[in-house]
């Protein structure tokens, strides 16, 4: 089980992902990146989709990156981790590789990437059952391009096409549950996770890496543009969604449901949508009817994620 | 030392390809190139191929796989056909800005609308400038040649392209011919162990691929793509000298048939210029002056070569089985460009689009002068 001490000494010496990229204060992305890769202990080969985390780690003739990385396009990277996947199994079978070198291909892709353009290329490759770990940087939107609706857009948020307006309150629509979709293929290994609760995204990808088969984490991942937050509360923005229900902490492990962490005391909605000015409309008088509505489907979405789930927490620490 | 077999253009393909033995050859079915995936699948389950076969949801991810692989250090191939390739289009130009060295057999099928899968060129001339290298064959045999000759063009260091093998849909692909084939082993020779500069999987040495790049170099690196090209005019005759040796049979960038004292000559790809070496031939006996041009890289296209072949030549026609509405059809445009200024007679025809059979009467027509600017056409109303 991961310790930060060990976190830090992974990175020690030649870090995967360098500082002096160009990614903002009070991003939750590079957060992601550095905990998964130094949890994960085989060499790596990294995969990333279109977007922030790409475009700010490598501007020519500049990368940020000191492990074999590839960017193709937006909506194919699980597809070329197919290829690199499929590359590596050939390469060992004519001991062009050697032996003891087992390779960990992991993709990076934000919610744009995975649950809306990438989805085709990442159902089809967790299908064919590629041995890769995919995880989405989920920050509810299209950042990047600043800050559009994408299927991962939260019912309410005002986005800069879902404006709340006078005749809009922000999107109408419920968000797509990706991390149900991938479930849905059955394979080895699923995990929900946030970027603020590093040790159960540690040990989720401790698991997602040793697991015989693709392996799929959607870490909700803050954008304080995007978002509306300061920087220096990212960590508290992320932990509201969780302590609020909105994101649960589980994973499935061949086909097993667990709840990897149990709030205390859920909070109220409000928690989460009034530290974000994304929300900030939902919270005036009259947007009452839309915040209850949201409070009611948070319940009935824990309520069916509890059924499925054995509640075994693995620790709660932060 | 060689072997003759009755074999489909598609059959020769994946016989190729068996002798290659490619390392990760994702496939995606279409229409006419299909069977050259299913026999390589077959032979891979057989285990007379050593590959790893990923059968992806769509060309997008075919290519985007093929890139993958090729980086990660694997010799790559794969196959597709018009639609397919309209859907791959984005990332055959990142394939050839990633410099991935991808061999692809394109089996040349009419672009929708409306739906068609015969043949005609429209899908090679959608990607006409995306910065891969394409050479047509005109029949079974060469679309086997060329397929040998690709991997090692491709994989070239002074070229580092993708390389795509045009073969015609139905009329070669699915049309029985003898083929000869090399001994396997002689082309494992010839073609050799796959090796790229910052292959990913070199984990010693990472690598960054695909980076950002902005108006500061963005330029530059497309300039090297070009260059890539250019080297390609070089690379392939010294290329088609080695695959002579070994197999007898010559290729240059183009092929200049009955040339040398012609007045008149047609200048075309593909198998119609298999047909047109017929009539010419009909011609020459009946003692008029025609020779045919056949292009056999379009990409890059060899400029030079094609003038110097035409040199003398009093009236050149250019047959494009693909239109440009509103334009000047592909072909045409490259052989008037190359043809600038030598006082030849130019002019331009369209013919056989979705497949529609180019007949020898309407090639002696075009030799002949009479022939119509869209040939084998019917007259207006056109349909809408």
């Amino acid at each position: 089980m991961a310790r930060l001490k060990t976190l830090v000494r992974n990175e020690r010496g030649v870090p995967p992902l360098r500082g002096g990229h160009s990614l903002c204060q009070g991003c939750g992305v590079p957060l992601v990146v550095r905990t998964v890769l130094s949890s994960i202990r085989t060499p790596v080969v990294v995969v990333n989709a279109t977007g922030c985390l790409e475009v700010a780690t490598t501007r020519y003739p500049t990368t940020a990156w000191n492990v074999p990385w590839i960017h193709v396009a937006f909506e194919n990277a699980a597809a070329v981790a197919s290829g690199i996947e499929a590359a590596g199994k050939a390469l060992q079978r004519r001991n062009a590789l050697g032996a003891d070198e087992e390779i960990t291909v992991v993709t990076f892709a934000g919610d744009g990437g995975t649950y809306d353009i990438g989805l085709q290329a990442l159902s089809g490759a967790l299908e064919r059952g590629h041995r890769f770990v995919f995880v989405c940087y989920d920050n509810e939107a299209y950042m990047n391009t600043g800050v559009q609706r994408s299927g991962a857009t939260p019912f309410g948020a005002s986005t800069t096409t879902s404006p709340a307006g006078l005749d809009s309150f922000g999107k109408a629509q419920k968000r797509k549950d990706m991390t149900a979709i991938v479930i849905g293929h059955h394979i080895p290994y699923v995990a929900q996770a946030v970027a603020s609760h590093w040790h159960d995204l540690s040990v989720k990808v401790e698991r997602a890496a040793a697991a015989d088969g693709p392996a799929f984490l959607n870490v909700l991942t803050d954008c304080p543009v995007g978002w509306g937050h300061e920087p220096r509360l990212a960590g508290e923005v992320l932990d509201s969604a969780v302590e609020t229900h909105f994101w649960p902490l589980y994973d499935v492990d061949r086909g097993k449901y667990r709840l990897s962490y149990v709030p205390e005391r859920q909070q109220p909605i409000e928690k989460w949508l009034e530290c974000q000015i994304r929300f900030a409309h939902l919270l005036r008088p009259e947007g009452r009817p839309l915040v209850d509505a949201i409070q009611a489907q948070i319940d009935e979405d824990w309520g069916d994620l509890l059924a499925r789930c054995e509640p075994v927490a693995f620790g709660g620490q932060r | 030392m060689r072997t003759l077999e009755l074999l489909t253009g598609g059959a020769a393909v994946a016989q190729a390809m068996r002798q290659i033995d490619p390392d990760v050859v994702p496939v995606y079915p279409i229409t006419p190139q299909t069977p050259i995936i299913q026999r390589f699948a077959s032979y891979v389950a057989n285990g007379v191929a050593h590959t790893e076969l990923v059968d992806v949801e769509s060309e997008h991810s075919a290519m985007s796989a093929a890139i993958g692989a090729s980086l990660a250090g694997a010799r790559t191939m794969t196959a597709t056909s018009s639609q397919g390739l309209a859907l791959m289009a984005e990332v055959v130009y990142i394939a050839a800005s990633m410099r991935a060295p991808v061999v692809m057999a394109l089996g040349n099928r009419a672009l929708s609308g409306p739906i068609n899968i015969h043949c005609d060129h429209s899908d090679s001339m959608l990607i006409r400038d995306s910065g891969v290298v394409q050479l047509f064959a005109e029949n079974a045999q060469e679309a086997y040649d060329l397929t040998l000759i690709a991997p090692r063009l491709a994989e070239h260091p002074e070229v580092l392209l993708p390389v795509l093998v045009c073969l015609d849909g139905f009329t070669i692909t699915h049309s029985a011919e003898p083929v000869a084939l090399l001994p396997d082993g002689a082309v494992s020779e010839f073609v050799g162990e796959y090796e790229v500069p910052y292959a990913m999987l070199d984990l010693r040495n990472p690598s960054t691929h695909g980076p950002f790049a902005m108006p500061d170099y963005y330029y530059e690196l497309r300039r090297a793509q070009t260059a890539a090209q250019e080297a390609v005019l070089g690379v392939f005759p010294a290329l088609a000298g080695e695959f002579a040796v070994l197999s007898g049979r010559d290729y240059g960038l183009v092929e200049a048939y009955r040339l040398d004292d012609a007045e008149r000559a047609i200048v075309a790809l593909g198998s119609t210029a298999g047909t047109v070496k017929d009539v010419v031939d009909d011609l020459r006996d009946e003692g008029e002056p025609v020779g045919l041009l056949k292009i056999v890289a379009f990409r890059p296209f060899p400029a030079l070569e094609a003038a110097a072949a035409l040199e003398g030549v009093a009236r050149v026609a250019v047959l494009d089985r693909a239109d440009s509405p509103g334009g000047c059809p592909p072909l045409h445009a490259e052989v008037a460009a190359a043809l600038y200024g030598s006082g030849a007679a130019l002019e331009g025809h369209v013919y056989g689009l979705g497949g529609r059979d180019l007949h020898p009467g309407e090639i002696r027509e075009v030799f002949a002068g009479a022939a119509p600017a869209y040939i084998g056409l019917r007259g207006e109303p056109w349909p809408v």
